[in-house]
């Protein structure tokens, strides 16, 4: 049988088996009622004791929310989502926030050693046996808020990070004890009313983690949040608001896992950022949730707005991406280039298996003069999945000497599955210089051959090709987790030989 | 011990191979010689288990076992090599991840201790300095925008490697320059042990020169016409293969 037959065929003999997060924690959870109304909106910022003018905050963008549609220009299908037949609140039942660890819920702890997270503060990333040629020396600590349904259920090293000033806590937190912060900050790079997903989370946002990184402070270790969808029918809604004063630098990353469902669960998150003069946010995302079974039964609906603003001098906003998982993928992290000389990067992997579709990319809007910006987006198709990158790179008039430079490549493995590549470019600046080259691909037979030739299996072989093919994104991810991306493209793509 | 017997095979429904009969004992090299498109490289594809060529008859055990029934790795766990006449190209994977993967897949299946990153570049390096090689050829990606030669020399490096039991070289020594010719057939002399055996694919007799073969066969029209010492190779030379055909 032809190589290429038989990895078709054994793309297609993936099985949600190959799914290692799929399990479900069994805990007693508090949920607000099913359906969505200004009560529900209510009844989630009274459980959050929240400051009047947050709920009303809220309230507005419910009221936007009932007004808008939802975009149907992405291209990806799926039936209508009845958002009255989902839970907008679900918490595990705990009689007060814990203080320390010792408190949690020995099953959620349980939970996250499962999946691999390190909620102990001595802890690092279990070992994975590096891949590349360097080394693993250094293994930084790595500080982890995780966010289990609706809430944040733990944050490790806030007490370090606080003798350099540095405020890392769950959002509802950040209400109570750094108001002014929230309130200056948020919806001040995604307005509430900006699309339908963003407007559903203001209305609704449960948790996520707040970062303030004051001035001149670089951030001593890598901060990250993992979120876990664990119940059923629940939505999970959060909201990221991370604030790089000037001169200072963050690395940030972000994980997801959800059980194994037959139904589709929708994942509505807003990311802002928000960095000053000569600051720099580097903002990664593994995101590995459920993505549905061989069939296309079951998944996650990952619609999400992240976005950037640059607006200080000389500033960089980097956004990384390996996205594996969900049955639907649509997000467009972007950068808002306001400040003199700024930088955006968006740097992107996205595999589509089975029958999952994606629609993600960037965009960068060129305001400040010299502002400069980098796109690359790798995208794997395989099975009957579907993959489009979609990208706008927009130069103002004032951006003089802006300049861009966008490289999408695609790769296919077997004939039943797609990728589109879709780059907008509005430039109003004649001085401003964009570039864009794209190129679409196969896995070769040769390949594979020379590479089983040499002893690999042939699902070994895929893998590594894959991840040479996406070489250049990998290399930007934190050393400890382009470790963990790597194993991830290979087990997404696994059973896909064989 | 590789023992062929009655080999045949086909391309595309096409039959190419059309009754190959070849025994080479451990410890041996023969040479390969024939003509363009007579099936030299088909039969190395054949017995390295390329999808495409298939075999229709006749029978490839190596030490006895049946080399046609095993997956392609299996067959390079067993200590088959093909050291290719085109090599691939595998763009953004880096030449060290490349050969520790396959080193460490090889002696997995050994059931040997893989090695870390530490070990197996100081293997390389000593490898590399035997061969005359400069170590930059480790961080470059797979063959990516490597010159002929030095495509052929990365193939050696893997050989040395991987210590096969079996190299079959498909026309290694195309498109060397002297230097590298030297360094291939060093390369391939240096494994020469009772261990070892090589099937060298091959349209000069230059490179038999350093690589002295202990059989020549000529491969013509899917089967093997002549096979004699070394001097065949010579008369080859001399006379070409119109010669062999018209007595053959
Ligand atoms: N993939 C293929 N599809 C169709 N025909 C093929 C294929 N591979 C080989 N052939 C045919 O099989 C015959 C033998 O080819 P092969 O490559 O084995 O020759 P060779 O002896 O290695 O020649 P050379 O000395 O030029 O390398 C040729 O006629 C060739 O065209
Ligand atoms: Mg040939």
């Amino acid at each position: 049988m032809p190589a290429v037959t038989e990895t078709i065929e054994t793309v297609q003999a993936v099985t949600e088996s190959t799914y290692k997060w799929g399990f479900e924690t069994d805990i007693d959870m508090e949920f607000a009622p099913k359906g969505l109304s200004e009560d529900i909106v209510r009844f989630i910022s009274a459980k959050k004791e929240e400051p009047a003018w947050l709920l009303e905050w809220r309230l507005r963008a419910f009221a936007a929310w009932q007004k808008m549609e939802e975009p149907r220009w992405p291209a990806v299908k799926y039936p209508p989502i009845d958002y009255q037949d989902a839970y907008y609140y679900a918490a595990p039942k705990q009689k007060a926030a814990p203080k320390s660890l010792d408190e949690v819920d020995p099953e959620l702890l349980r939970t996250y050693e499962k999946l691999g997270i390190p909620l102990r503060e001595q802890a690092i990333l279990a070992g994975v046996e590096g891949a590349g040629e360097t080394p693993a020396d250094s293994r930084m600590p790595i500080a982890v808020d995780a966010v289990f349904d609706s809430v944040s259920v733990a944050t490790t090293f806030k007490d370090r990070l606080e003798k350099d000033g540095i405020i890392f806590c769950p959002i509802s937190e950040a209400v109570k004890t750094h108001p002014e912060l929230v309130q200056k900050y948020l919806g001040s790079v995604v307005p509430q009313g900006d699309n339908f997903f963003a407007a559903l989370n203001s209305a609704v946002f449960t948790d996520g983690s707040f970062v303030y990184i004051p001035k001149g402070v670089r951030c001593p270790m890598e901060l990250s949040t993992y979120f876990r969808i664990n119940a059923k029918s629940t939505g999970q809604f959060e909201r990221t608001l991370i604030i790089a004063d000037e001169g200072s630098y963050v690395s940030y990353l972000e994980g997801c896992t959800a059980p194994m469902r037959d139904e589709n669960q929708l994942h509505a998150a807003v990311v802002e950022l928000v960095a000053m003069d000569d600051a720099t946010i580097k903002y990664s995302t593994v995101q590995n949730w459920y993505p549905g079974d061989a069939e296309g039964k079951g998944g996650i609906y990952n619609f999400v707005t992240k976005r950037g603003a640059c607006r200080g001098a000389r500033s960089k906003i980097s956004w990384t991406q390996v996205e594996t998982g969900s049955a639907i993928t649509w997000k467009y992290p972007s950068c808002i280039l306001q400040g003199e000389d700024s930088v955006g990067e968006f740097y992107s992997v996205a595999i589509t298996n089975n029958y999952q579709q994606a629609d993600t990319g960037t965009k960068m809007f060129h305001i400040g003069p010299r502002t400069k910006s980098t796109i690359v987006s790798k995208g794997i198709s395989a099975g009957h999945g579907q993959n489009t990158y979609r990208g706008l790179v927009r130069i103002g008039a004032k951006a003089t000497g802006a300049r861009n430079f966008t490289q999408c490549d695609s790769l296919l493995i077997g004939d039943l599955c797609g990728a589109h590549t879709v780059p907008y470019i509005e430039n109003r600046c004649l001085s401003a210089k964009v570039e864009h080259e794209a190129t679409t691909s196969r896995i070769a037979e040769d390949q594979l051959f020379y590479c089983r030739q040499r002893g690999l299996s042939q699902e070994d072989a895929v893998g590594l090709i894959v991840n040479g093919f996406c070489r250049e994104v990998l290399k930007e991810l934190p050393m400890e987790f382009a470790v963990e991306a790597q194993k991830l493209l290979q087990i997404s793509l696994e059973g896909s030989v064989g | 011990m590789l023992e062929i017997k009655g080999l045949t095979a086909e391309v595309d429904g096409k039959p190419i191979l059309k009754g190959i009969d070849l025994v080479v004992p451990q410890g041996e090299v023969h040479a390969i010689m024939g003509p363009n498109g007579s099936g030299k490289s088909t039969l190395s594809y054949v017995l390295s288990g390329r999808d495409g060529y298939e075999a229709t008859g006749g029978e490839a055990l190596f030490h006895g076992q049946d080399l046609l029934a095993m997956e392609p790795e299996e067959r390079a766990a067993a200590g088959v090599f093909l050291a290719f006449q085109y090599p691939v190209e595998l763009p953004g994977v880096g030449n060290a991840t490349f050969l520790r993967t396959a080193l460490n897949a090889i002696r997995r299946a050994k059931g040997e201790s893989e090695l870390d990153a530490m070990q197996f570049l100081k293997l390389a390096r000593e490898r590399m300095k035997a061969l005359s090689m400069n170590d930059e050829m480790l961080k470059r990606g797979v063959n990516v925008g490597f010159s002929g030669g030095e495509k052929k020399r990365n193939e050696i490096l893997q050989m040395a490697l991987l210590q096969p039991k079996l190299a079959i070289l498909d026309e290694t020594d195309s498109g060397l320059d002297i230097d590298a010719l030297k360094i291939v057939a060093d390369g391939v002399n240096a494994m020469r042990g009772p261990n070892f055996s090589a099937l060298v694919i091959t349209h000069y007799q230059r490179l038999l020169d350093y690589i002295v073969p202990d059989r020549v066969h000529v491969l013509m029209g899917g089967r093997i016409v002549r096979s004699g010492g070394p001097d065949l190779a010579k008369e080859l030379e001399a006379q070409g293969y119109g010669a062999i055909q018209a007595a053959a």
